[in-house]
C-alpha cells in the first residue's frame, strides 16, 4: 500500500491532515485528550453524573463511550481498517460489533438475574 | 486443451492466488483473524468479569481504594494516577509504532528502525509497569480478616475515616505457633507462611482502641462500603477465623475474591500478550537492522507486528476502563 493511499480526514472529514505522519500526531492528540477526560471524571466523580441511568451510573456510561469512541481511533487510523477495502473492513469490524454486544446482554442479564436470586431467597450467602 | 492461450491466463489469476479481492496480502489478512479470534478471547474474559460484579453488585470491591499506589510517592493516595500513566505509555507506543510502519512505506530504514526501538521500550516500560502493579496487589497494604462465609472484615478509624492496618494496631499474645515444617510432621506435609499477626491478636488489639471499627464489603446506596457502628463492629469481629494479608487466587484482602482472580487472569492475559508482542517487536527490530526488509523490498512484516501491538494497546483501553474507572 502506498503512503497516497491513506485517507487523511477524521472526524467525518471535518479534520484533514496534510500527511500521514500529521495524522497520526492529530489521533495522539485527540487520543490524550479523551484518556485525560476520562480519568479527570473518575476522579472528581462529579455528583451530577451518579445518577442511574438504564440500571447503571451515568459515568459508567460515559466511560463505557469514550472507550468505544478510543477503541475506534485505534482501530481506524493506527491499525488502518479507513484505508481498508469495506469487504475486509466487515468481516472484521461485524462479527466482534455482533457478538460482543450479544455476550455481555446475555451474561449481564444472567448475572443480574443471580443477583435477586441471592439477595431475594431464602438461602443465607454470609454466614 | 483446447481453450485460448488469453482465458488460461484469466484462469491462473484467478485460481492461482494473484487475485486479491480485498487488497491485502495473506499474511496482513491471517493477522486480521487472529486479531478478530484474540478479541473474543479477551471479549470472554471481560464480559465473564462483568457477570461476576453484576451478581455481586452490591458487594464488589472499589477500583479506587485498591490501586493507590504511585512510585516514589509513599503514603500517599493517588488513586488510578499510576494506571492512567502506564495507559499514555501504551498508547505512545503505539504511536511510535504507526509511525515506524508509515517510514516503512518510505522505504526509509533509519526511521523504521528508530521507531521500533521506541516501541519496544514504550511495551517494556508498559510490563515493567504492570509487574509493579502486581507486586503492590499481591503484597496488601491494610490487611483484613476473613469470616467463615468468605467475607472480609476491614478496620478504619470512626475519627480519622482512614484505613487501619492490621499490622500496627494488633496486639502481640505470647504464642508457641510456628509455621508448620514438612520435616516435623508424619505425613510430611507442610503449610503456607502464616501471616504476621494471628486473628487472636487483632481481636485484641481491636478490643484495646475504642476509636476502631469495622468496614463490610456490602455496598451503601451512595456505593461507598458499609462502616458499622462500634458496638456492631464488637458482634462482628467475633465471625473472623483468618487473617487475609495481600491477595492471591484464593483470598483477597481489598474484598470479593473474584476480583482478585480476574485481576490476575485479565491484566496476566494482557500483560502476556504485551510481552510476546515486545519479543516479536524485538524479532523484527533485528531483522530490520540486518536489512531483511530492505531487500525484499517492502516492510509489510512491519504492518503486521504493528497490527498486532495496536491491538495490544485496544485490548488495554477497555481493560483500564473495566477494571479501573467503571
Amino acid at each position: 500500500m502506498a503512503a497516497e493511499g491513506h485517507k487523511l480526514a477524521i472526524f467525518r472529514g471535518l479534520l484533514k491532515f496534510k500527511s500521514n505522519q500529521q495524522k497520526i500526531w492529530g489521533v495522539l492528540i485527540f487520543l490524550s485528550i479523551v484518556t485525560t477526560i476520562e480519568v479527570a471524571l473518575g476522579i472528581i466523580k462529579p455528583e451530577v453524573l451518579m445518577s442511574s441511568f438504564l440500571r447503571m451510573k451515568l459515568l459508567n456510561w460515559i466511560f463505557i463511550i469514550l472507550t468505544i469512541v478510543k477503541a475506534y481511533y485505534i482501530a481506524w487510523d493506527f491499525m488502518h481498517i479507513r484505508d481498508e477495502r469495506s469487504g475486509l473492513k466487515n468481516a472484521i469490524v461485524l462479527p466482534l460489533v455482533i457478538l460482543i454486544p450479544y455476550l455481555a446482554f446475555i451474561l449481564l442479564l444472567e448475572a443480574d438475574y443471580i443477583f435477586d436470586v441471592m439477595e431475594a431467597g431464602f438461602v443465607a450467602w454470609d454466614f | 486443451m483446447e481453450v485460448t492461450t488469453n482465458a488460461s491466463v484469466e484462469q491462473t489469476q484467478v485460481w492461482g492466488g494473484g487475485n486479491k479481492p480485498l487488497n491485502a496480502s495473506y499474511g496482513k489478512m491471517m493477522m486480521w483473524f487472529f486479531i478478530v479470534s484474540d478479541a473474543l478471547t479477551f471479549t470472554g474474559f471481560l464480559v465473564s468479569y462483568g457477570f461476576s460484579r453484576f451478581k455481586n453488585i452490591n458487594s464488589w470491591p472499589i477500583a479506587d481504594e485498591v490501586f493507590t499506589h504511585f512510585p516514589f510517592l509513599h503514603g500517599i493516595d493517588a488513586p488510578m494516577y499510576y494506571v492512567a500513566l502506564m495507559t499514555f505509555i501504551l498508547i505512545f507506543s503505539s504511536v511510535t509504532m504507526v509511525l515506524a510502519v508509515d517510514a516503512g512505506h518510505h522505504m526509509n530504514k533509519a526511521k523504521v528502525t528508530f521507531y521500533m526501538l521506541l516501541t519496544i521500550i514504550g511495551g517494556a516500560i508498559f510490563v515493567g509497569s504492570q509487574a509493579w502493579e502486581w507486586k503492590n496487589f499481591i503484597k496488601g497494604e491494610y490487611g483484613a480478616l476473613e469470616t467463615r462465609g468468605g467475607q472480609i472484615l476491614q478496620f478504619v478509624n470512626a475519627e480519622t475515616g482512614k484505613r487501619a492496618a492490621i499490622q500496627e494496631f494488633a496486639l502481640g499474645i505470647e504464642s508457641d505457633r510456628a509455621t508448620h515444617q514438612s520435616y516435623n510432621g508424619i505425613w510430611y506435609q507442610d503449610e503456607k507462611a502464616l501471616p504476621n499477626v494471628s486473628v487472636a491478636e487483632v481481636k485484641k488489639g481491636f478490643l484495646a482502641d475504642p476509636s476502631l471499627v469495622i468496614r463490610t464489603q456490602q455496598l451503601t446506596e451512595e456505593g461507598q462500603k458499609t462502616v458499622l457502628t462500634r458496638d456492631a463492629s464488637l458482634a462482628k469481629i467475633d465471625e473472623a477465623v483468618g487473617v487475609v494479608e495481600g491477595a492471591n487466587l484464593i483470598h483477597n484482602e481489598y474484598g470479593n475474591r473474584l476480583f482478585a482472580d480476574f485481576f490476575f487472569f485479565i491484566t496476566g492475559f494482557h500483560g502476556f500478550h504485551v510481552l510476546s508482542g515486545v519479543v516479536i517487536n524485538v524479532i523484527i527490530f533485528f531483522n530490520v537492522i540486518l536489512g531483511t526488509y530492505q531487500r525484499r523490498g517492502h516492510y509489510e512484516m512491519v504492518e503486521k507486528v504493528g497490527l498486532y501491538w495496536h491491538f495490544v494497546d485496544l485490548v488495554w483501553v477497555f481493560v483500564f476502563t473495566f477494571f479501573y474507572l467503571v
